[in-house]
């Protein structure tokens, strides 16, 4: 008996010891040569499901993963979750498209150091037959209010996202509120492929960014009824991009020097240039709009900012 | 589905081949640490509670199988509570790691395997114990009697726990973050997240074959284990 149970716990003994390897194999993952400091170092990056479904991200990073050494963790999330997870501390910099959020971001004093990053622009899709007769709409807001006007189904992101801050904002707009939503209106919670796939199967409108809708254009049968301010349509349907590094005051464990060095290098140049060469079927999909020879102030500050409120705060 | 890597520069990724190892690998990494770490926490604690009568048994039994239907989801939020940097275990810097999913599986995995052993164990007849302890055994040994007479039901729950632990998505994605590293290598994409990637982008095909790898990668595990299990009848502790 002795000796069999002897057998037993080496054999308990030996399963830890081999998780406990395992993990710590695991933690020293990458830097195992002696470079500069930075090297091996890691960025967390939120961002929103848009830039990275549409495969920007991943051409953008590589550059600068190897230039630097170090390794980007990209996390997709909507906006406003990609924010929430800046907020705990647990990114170091963040992607998003709802400058609203991010103005509410750096004036909470989480957020410093916005800048302009790229746009492109959200069209209204749905199925070819166009139940609601949208097509061509010149103002978004006409648009929405005939699907509204119709019942005609809607899907919307419902999930706290950049775009689906743009969506309520339209209907804002048209005059139109969660009250005036019945049925025809469902929230499906998810990221915008699943809510292009979603409308797509159910014949419903709904709102989407460019690239994601270019991207996945093929897996649909959805078409654009109305364009955004890229191929001429409002100026509503605009959708910049922002890029914000986490305030170390406020989380002192940040990798603030990577993120700005990461900021640097997607509003300089190099990155700008990736944006603008980056396609998908052959469009492009995002306009850079970080670099200009003449200040843009705003995109440092909270749009609606002003030295005079600064001092009641 | 045609793939022109030219025209279509995100839907051929999946199908390389270090993408497709990488996420096994990672699921299979932290799945396995994950019952592993879990069975040995559960087993005792199975064989504890199954040996002793005491007040309250019922309902901690009845606890743990509650345990077992405990939503994915809220042990990933828990465990992100947990591992943020604003939560106790922040100073580890576990957040987006392949760890906490280790920890959230583990937690979801532990009422699974020890739920059935204990229903296992429990049905380990009495006389089979006594007689145990009446040819001079100790505790231990009566455990590892106990333990080979309910070597199916225990194997049973491990296998349990470990589809409960590999096949759920919610709370990888949540604690993980789902994240691909420099040239497809995964650091926290696991099958289930990348399925739900895929099926997010409408590539409901891709999606289709990850999850045939899945369900493929599941049979084998099982095939394994089932196989270890007969061909230890010969009787390693008679």
């Amino acid at each position: 008996m002795t000796i069999q149970r002897r057998g037993f716990l080496a054999a308990i003994g030996g399963g830890a010891t081999a998780a406990l390897a395992g993990c710590t194999a695991l933690s020293s993952d990458g830097g195992e040569e002696a470079g500069p400091e930075i090297e091996g170092e890691t960025l967390t990056l939120t961002t929103t499901t848009s830039t990275y479904d549409t495969g920007l991200l991943d051409e953008l990073n590589a550059p600068f993963q190897d230039r630097y050494g170090v390794t980007v963790d990209a996390v997709a999330q909507g906006t406003g979750a990609a924010l929430e997870t800046a907020r705990n501390g647990d990114s170091d910099v963040v992607m998003v498209h709802a400058r609203s959020l991010e103005d509410e971001f750096m004036e909470n004093g989480y957020g410093v150091n916005r800048r302009d990053l790229m746009f492109n622009d959200f069209v209204l899709v749905g199925s070819p037959d166009d139940p609601a007769g949208i097509e061509g709409s010149d103002e978004a807001t006409t648009a929405v209010s005939a699907i509204a006007e119709s019942e005609s189904a809607f899907v919307s992101r419902g999930d706290n996202s950049g775009t689906h801050t743009k969506e309520l904002a339209i209907w804002d707009a048209a005059g139109l509120g969660p009250e005036d939503f019945g049925e025809w209106y469902t929230e499906a919670g998810q990221g915008m492929g699943e809510v292009l796939v979603q409308a797509d199967q159910q014949g419903a409108y709904t709102l989407a960014d460019r690239g994601t809708y270019l991207s996945m254009r093929d897996e649909l049968g959805l078409e654009i009824l109305v364009q955004g301010p890229i191929e001429g349509g409002p100026e509503l349907l605009m959708n910049p991009y922002g890029i914000v590094a986490v305030n170390p005051a406020v989380h002192d464990h940040v990798n603030y020097d990577l993120a700005m060095a990461y900021i640097g290098y997607v509003t300089g140049p190099e990155g700008q240039e990736i944006i603008e060469n980056y396609t998908s079927n052959g469009e492009q999909l995002f306009f850079p709009e970080a670099l200009s020879e003449n200040p843009n102030f705003r995109q440092y500050v909270p749009e609606e900012w002003e030295w005079s409120d600064s001092d009641d705060e | 589905m045609p793939l022109e890597p030219a025209l279509l520069p995100i839907a051929d990724v999946p199908f390389e081949w270090t993408y497709v190892r990488s996420i096994i690998e990672v699921s299979l990494y932290v799945s396995l640490v994950a019952v592993a770490l879990s069975t040995l926490f559960s087993l005792p604690v199975a064989l504890l509670v199954g040996f002793k009568e005491f007040p309250g048994k019922g309902v901690l039994t009845s606890l743990i199988n509650t345990g077992m239907g405990f939503p994915s989801v809220v042990v990933g939020l828990l465990v992100l509570f947990a591992v943020s940097n604003q939560g106790p275990l922040g100073e580890l810097n576990l957040v987006f790691t392949r760890e906490a999913m280790i920890m959230s599986q583990f937690v979801l995995a532990t009422p699974v395997i020890t739920g059935v052993s204990l229903a296992a164990v429990d049905a380990v007849e009495e006389n089979v114990r006594d007689a145990a302890f009446a040819m001079g055994g100790t505790r231990f040994d009566v455990a590892l009697v106990t333990i080979k007479e309910a070597r199916y039901g225990i194997a049973t729950a491990v296998l349990a726990g470990f589809g409960r632990a590999i096949s759920e998505v919610g709370s990888v994605l949540i604690v993980g973050g789902n994240i691909v590293g420099p040239e497809g290598h995964s650091k926290t994409r696991t099958l289930t997240t990348a399925i739900q990637l895929e099926a997010r982008q409408g590539r409901f095909e891709t999606a289709l074959l990850l999850g045939a790898v899945l369900v493929a990668l599941v049979l084998l595990v099982n095939a394994i284990v089932l196989r270890y299990g007969n061909g230890n009848d010969g009787g390693r502790y008679r």
